[in-house]
């Protein structure tokens, strides 16, 4: 009995980068998965990939599944016996079904029914007849894109160009696509040649020495030690963007650094701009100083050996430069236009056609950036920065180099407006009112950049659901739930009183100025604010607060985002301490109790009937002005804590639904204002306490 | 090698492999996938492999042959097989050869890059062909035509000639390449660039192309009525270019530009289907050709 190893290789012309990786694990995973469904044991599993091929390969693959032992059941007893104690006809057909004979039939108990069973025992079946059955494996591998080519019906990543199957020595009959599996493999394009290979052991060497490395680890390896070298050499630092060297390491088979230059002149664009043209347009590495001071060369890596590098370089300077001297045509050409002029060429721009255009837009923008800088309490200077920082927010959209290079709009506009003399708090403010830009952004550091931030989501996300654009369940055209996201972030981020009502409030009646809603103000608004919550819902997840202190904090309305975050991780870091749940449990009773009110009254201290109504009294008035006074949400917490023990008192000689109206109504008075309070931290009675 | 000679060595490359050398069709249009014998011919069942070189118009490009890189026409060489080739990487690999390209002396990738041209209701899957990081072609397998499936599946390598040249003679300036000897492109094509991009961005008439676009839409739809696919489809092809220099001039506005995308759209789709039924029609002659192709 001997075991063999299992080699299978799908060879493809080039592979979108950005798929290998992932391809690559899903067929490692799908075959894993198939082995254990298979009850085949095997000693290990190794995943292969380059842009022309995925492959795995198993170590020690049985000759057998394992054998199974397993008990079949039959009818019940009283089925399978016949008045005369006798086999029924059901008992022998279900014997014949297993193939077994009446005599091997026993009983046995489930449920308190007898049924009849047989031992079964199945033989593991040869693994040499399994194999083939990763051919529906292959095919059912699936791809961000897919494709067709020539006659074939099949749907793929690329064309299938060969197929290794290997079973020791043996070839895994089967065809997909036409393409009948075989024991050769291509080596390097350019490089190498086709091998035969005989044991799956040998794959990687063979493939080496085709000018193939198959491991994607090791060929990362290789170019990270490459780029080591020349870094070492040039005495440069290349910083690796992790992203860039991962799809730079699935466009080779065998990869080779080398660096080229550009004139030195073309320095004088922003750093942007350079970066840009290297990474995302060429996918070089930019080369820096060891002070960090971008240099005039890059660093590429080629699909090949290192002869002819010369060649390749020069090859390489000349595409970079073109594509530089376009971006030095755009950046002088946009240097020659003034702000004012860009402004102008806003108003022929569609933003959305029920929204009307960019300048539209910038100006809903403006009127709501000085709104919120009037509450965020900006100075008049600063008022009056914000509101030029709105007004050419979006200037930069109508140049060349945000045309050819979009994923910078915003830092053009920062460099432009400071080429142009605005003031450097306004250029910032026109890059950061983009900000955060996704998920791992940081929010704008300066208040002017927060605010005009702010207004520019705010009528984004006002504005689209006032036409009903409004995101379900994965349709987000408009990428609202980002957007909404960053003026949580922002407002959690920045400790402002402002309240999001408030701030919905603003955008909604700049809309309605403008006539754009389609739907009543107060609908829009309900929509938004439930959008908005669950908004602030997903921020505190991400913070690991629980779902019921979540609940508890959302429960009314939001306020102040930083506020309204503060207490819920207040809450989060509270719940395991001490006296946690006894505080809870007596807030949540004055809670619970108080909405038994049926009608508004003054509390009357001459209906008390005992000290510690008035106890409970005293200490509610004592604590309305500590609750206001007090600067953190951790103090306002221990000011509602501290209101327990007079509460239990309460309740323990309190009977508050009394017979008598007026005393009864007078106790809920009192509860209805404590409950008044402490909802302003919470709605205690949604927090569990177990 | 001059441009002249890249075209020939193209033209017996791919003629040796089977396809109709072609010419360029006289409509004008703003790209190779646009001609008739490459957006009708990959519809439908029947083979077609053909080879031709395609000036293409792009209106916005113009600059008054002045900017070394940017041309209001340029040329491409246009390769259509269907189906697609099971070697056709290779073949493609070889013409670079013929053309003085080593691949052992140049880093050559394939680099994905799927195209789409909604305006045509064209998609399709593939790579940009990189030599040395320069983008020398555009190899595309077609999915889609005019909203219909591809079955069987064209390949379609469209090579930027002078972008190649550019490379091969070694030259910074588009004007700079030899067409053939002591002729360069500035000698031949200098003039036409300046009036086209002066034409195209100062002295157009809008109101005239407004009137155009009308003209040759009602009569793209009036032909097809008639069964009448190509000439239909020439005017499909005015219409788009009309739409290039108005769109090139300013002149349509963003919310504008989307609905006469879908004008020309709907008339390509119309076209692809009408094409589809009279091939039908005509029992898809091509498919029952026997393979007495002579080459040489």
């Amino acid at each position: 009995m001997t075991n063999r190893d299992v080699l299978i290789e799908i060879g493809l012309e080039e592979m979108p980068a950005r798929f290998v990786t992932s391809s690559m694990n899903q067929l490692a995973e799908k075959i894993e998965a198939w082995l254990h469904e298979r009850q085949i044991e095997f000693s290990g599993i190794t995943a292969f990939s380059t842009p022309r091929r995925l492959a795995v390969s198993i170590k020690g693959t049985a000759q057998f599944q394992k054998d199974v032992n397993e008990e079949a059941k039959g009818p019940a007893k009283k089925i399978a016996l016949d008045q005369e104690g006798n086999w029924s006809k059901a008992a022998m057909g279900f014997a014949r079904g297993q193939g077994v004979t009446v005599e091997d039939l026993f009983f046995k108990e489930l449920n308190g029914v007898e049924y009849v069973y047989v031992n079964k025992f199945i033989k593991g079946q040869e693994v040499r007849n399994l194999l083939p059955e990763l051919k529906d494996l292959i095919t059912s591998l699936t791809f961000p894109k897919n494709m067709r080519w020539a006659d074939e019906d099949l749907r793929f990543v690329r064309p299938i160009k060969w197929l290794m199957a290997l079973y020791g020595e043996e070839i895994i009959p089967f065809s997909i696509a036409g393409v009948q599996t075989g024991n050769e493999t291509r080596g390097h394009r350019f490089l190498g040649e086709s091998s035969v290979i005989q044991t799956a052991g040998e794959y990687e060497a063979k493939l080496k020495s085709q000018k193939v490395i198959a491991d994607p680890a090791e060929r990362k390896q290789m170019i990270l030690s490459q780029i080591k070298q020349i870094e070492k050499d040039q005495n440069w630092t290349i910083p690796v963007d992790e992203e860039l060297l991962e799809e730079v390491n699935n466009l080779v088979e065998y990869p080779t650094a080398l660096f080229g230059t550009f004139e030195e002149e073309f320095l004088e664009l922003p750093e942007e701009v350079l970066v840009t043209s290297m990474k995302e347009h060429q996918r070089y590495f930019p080369v820096k100083n060891k002070e960090g001071k971008l240099l005039p060369f890059f660093v590429t890596v080629r699909n090949g050996n290192d002869e002819h590098l010369d060649i390749v370089a020069r090859g390489n300077e000349k595409v970079l430069r073109a594509r530089l001297a376009d971006a030095a045509f755009f950046y002088n050409e946009d240097k020659k236009t003034s702000i004012e002029d860009s402004l102008k060429k806003l108003e022929s721009i569609v933003y959305h056609e029920e929204l009307g255009t960019l300048a539209e837009k910038v100006t809903r923008v403006r009127k709501l950036t000085s709104l919120i800088a009037e509450t965020w309490g900006l100075n008049a200077e600063e008022q009056k920065l914000a509101d030029r920082a709105a007004e050419i927010s979006k200037f930069d959209l109508v140049t060349h180099m945000v045309y050819e290079f979009p994923e910078l709009q915003g830092h053009m506009g920062e460099k432009y407006a400071l080429l142009k003399g605005e003031d450097a708090r306004v250029a910032a403010a026109i890059n950061e009112h983009y900000m955060p830009r996704n998920a791992e952004d940081s929010v704008p550091s300066s208040s002017i950049g927060s605010i005009v931030s702010l207004a520019e989501k705010l009528d984004t996300i006002t504005a689209c659901f006032s036409i009903g654009i409004i995101p379900t369940g994965s349709q987000d055209p408009y990428a609202l739930r980002r957007q909404a996201s960053g003026i949580v972030s922002i407002l959690a981020e920045n400790n402002t009183d402002v309240r999001l009502e408030e701030l919905l409030e603003s955008a909604l009646s700049i809309i309605e100025e403008e006539k754009l809603a389609k739907d009543s103000v107060e609908n829009i608004k309900k929509e938004l604010l439930t959008f908005f919550k669950a908004r602030v819902k997903h921020l505190l997840n991400e913070r690991k607060v629980r779902y019921d202190l979540i609940d508890a904090v959302l429960e009314n309305e939001i306020g102040s985002v930083s506020s309204l975050v503060e207490r819920a991780e207040v809450l989060e870091a509270k719940r395991s301490s001490e006296g946690f749940k006894e505080t809870v449990e007596a807030l949540s009773r004055v809670m619970n109790i108080s909405s038994k009110a049926e009608i508004d009254v003054a509390i009357d201290e001459n209906l008390f009937e005992n000290s510690y109504e008035s106890g409970l009294n005293k200490k509610y008035m004592s604590i309305l002005d500590e609750y206001a006074s007090v600067k953190s949400e951790e103090e306002r917490y221990e000011v509602l804590a501290s209101l327990q023990p007079e509460i239990e008192e309460y309740f323990e000689h309190t009977m508050v639904m009394a017979d008598d109206e007026t005393i009864r109504n007078n106790r809920l008075a009192l509860l209805s204002a404590v409950t008044k309070a402490i909802r302003q931290f919470a709605e205690w009675n949604k927090i569990i306490t177990a | 090698m001059n441009i002249q000679d890249m075209i020939l060595t193209l033209q017996r490359h791919w003629s040796q492999q089977g396809c109709i050398l072609m010419q360029a069709y006289d409509v004008e249009k703003g790209a190779g996938t646009m001609s008739p014998y490459t957006f009708l011919r990959a519809i439908g069942p029947e083979p077609w492999n053909v080879a031709y070189v395609e000036p293409s118009r792009r209106p916005a490009d113009g600059r008054y042959g002045e900017n070394p890189n940017r041309l209001y026409q340029h040329h491409q060489f246009q390769v259509i097989m269907k189906p697609s080739p099971d070697n056709i990487q290779e073949l493609y690999l070889e013409s670079l050869k013929a053309l003085g390209i080593d691949p052992l002396k140049h880093d050559i990738r394939f680099v994905e890059d799927n195209w789409e041209n909604p305006s045509l209701g064209c998609a399709g899957l593939g790579w940009e062909v990189w030599l040395d990081g320069m983008e020398i072609t555009q190899f595309t397998y077609f999915q889609q035509v005019g909203g219909l499936e591809c079955k069987p599946v064209s390949v379609e390598i469209t090579y930027g000639i002078e972008r190649l040249a550019s490379y091969i003679q070694d030259k910074e300036n588009v004007f700079d390449l030899e067409w053939t000897n002591g002729f360069t492109v500035k000698d031949i094509f200098y003039q036409p660039e300046y009036e086209h991009s002066k034409y195209t961005f100062e002295t157009s008439d809008p109101d005239m192309l407004f009137g155009l676009f009308n003209i040759y839409e009602k009569e793209a739809h009036r032909q097809m009525e008639n069964g009448l696919v190509h000439p239909a489809y020439d005017y499909v092809l005015k219409c788009s270019h009309t739409f290039n220099i108005l769109d090139a001039r300013g002149s349509i506005s963003v919310t504008e530009r989307t609905g006469y995308l879908a004008r020309v759209r709907n008339l390509a789709r119309k076209v692809a289907k009408t094409f589809y039924e009279e091939r039908e029609k005509l029992g898809f002659p091509i498919l029952n050709k026997k393979e007495d192709v002579n080459h040489d």
